[in-house]
């Protein structure tokens, strides 16, 4: 499958522990490759998805490993959307400032890089919350045509 | 299921890490523990080989960001050698090479510990 019109949609539901994080990155990794993005941004993706659910499974669930992360990818118009959702503890992700990393490294503080990453490597990423309480993070990449 | 490996050499009055495989938050702590025991032997010139890592996600740069200025104050550091393409685009996506060394092979990290 290597065209911009062709649609392509597929899910998975893990547990938030971070043994399943190679898990994520194979699956992200199948279907990044499967819809056409070349090795290197492929990886992006895969980075990408990886920094969220470790996010989740941190943040969220807090190291719980019974909860679920819900990942689903769609493609269509030349547009990647993974939306990736919990059912964990709500953060609001405005409150966590963009990392400045020699202020970082001053006050040996290790956290917030993940979603500076996201930014970063996706098009789009954006936070909210659904209904039922759930947080989700969908994150987007378009493939040049 | 991450395949990581992280394993320890002294060379001179350097400590050599080389890590191989995956570097995520699950493996992180694999390494942390390799730093926490240098910390307890007292050892602060260390030198990280990435010739065989594949990936690295924050998690795993955290674990340098955690260790490198108890290294410094302690007239060491932690350098960095053989990295490949991927793994540096995403050091130097956070600015890394502000403020660490980084060295194409790891006998010249080595030798800037040892003038």
């Amino acid at each position: 499958m290597n065209s911009a019109n062709k649609i392509f949609e597929k899910e998975i539901v893990v547990k938030s522990t971070t043994d399943n994080l190679a898990l994520i990155r194979e699956f992200t990794k199948s279907s990044a490759e499967e819809i056409g993005f070349s090795d290197e941004v492929t990886g992006k993706i895969v980075l990408a998805v990886d920094e969220a659910c470790t996010n989740i499974i941190k943040h969220a669930y807090k190291y719980s490993p019974n909860g679920d992360i819900y990942i689903s990818m769609k493609f269509e118009d030349a547009k990647f959307t993974i939306s990736i959702t919990d059912e964990g503890n709500h953060f609001d992700p405005n409150k966590i400032p963009e990392p400045n990393l020699r202020e970082y490294y001053k006050q040996k503080r290790v956290g917030g890089l993940g979603m500076f990453l996201m930014k970063k490597l996706m098009d789009e990423v954006k936070y909210s919350t659904i209904t039922g309480n759930k947080n989700q993070v969908v994150l987007v990449k378009y493939l040049p045509r | 299921m991450a395949d990581f490996n992280v394993n320890l050499r002294g060379v001179g009055s350097v400590s050599v890490i080389d890590v191989k495989g995956y570097l995520d938050a699950h493996t992180a702590p694999d390494l942390e523990n390799v730093f926490n025991k240098l910390l307890d032997q007292k050892q602060f010139k260390v030198v990280v080989n990435f010739n065989d890592l594949k990936y690295i996600s924050s998690a795993g740069l955290g674990v340098f960001m955690a260790y490198v200025e108890t290294m410094r104050e302690n007239q060491g550091d932690i350098k960095f050698s053989n990295m490949k393409e991927n793994v540096y685009n995403i050091f130097d996506l956070l600015g890394f090479p502000i403020l660490y060394e980084f060295y194409k092979d790891e006998n010249e990290a080595i030798h800037k510990f040892i003038p």
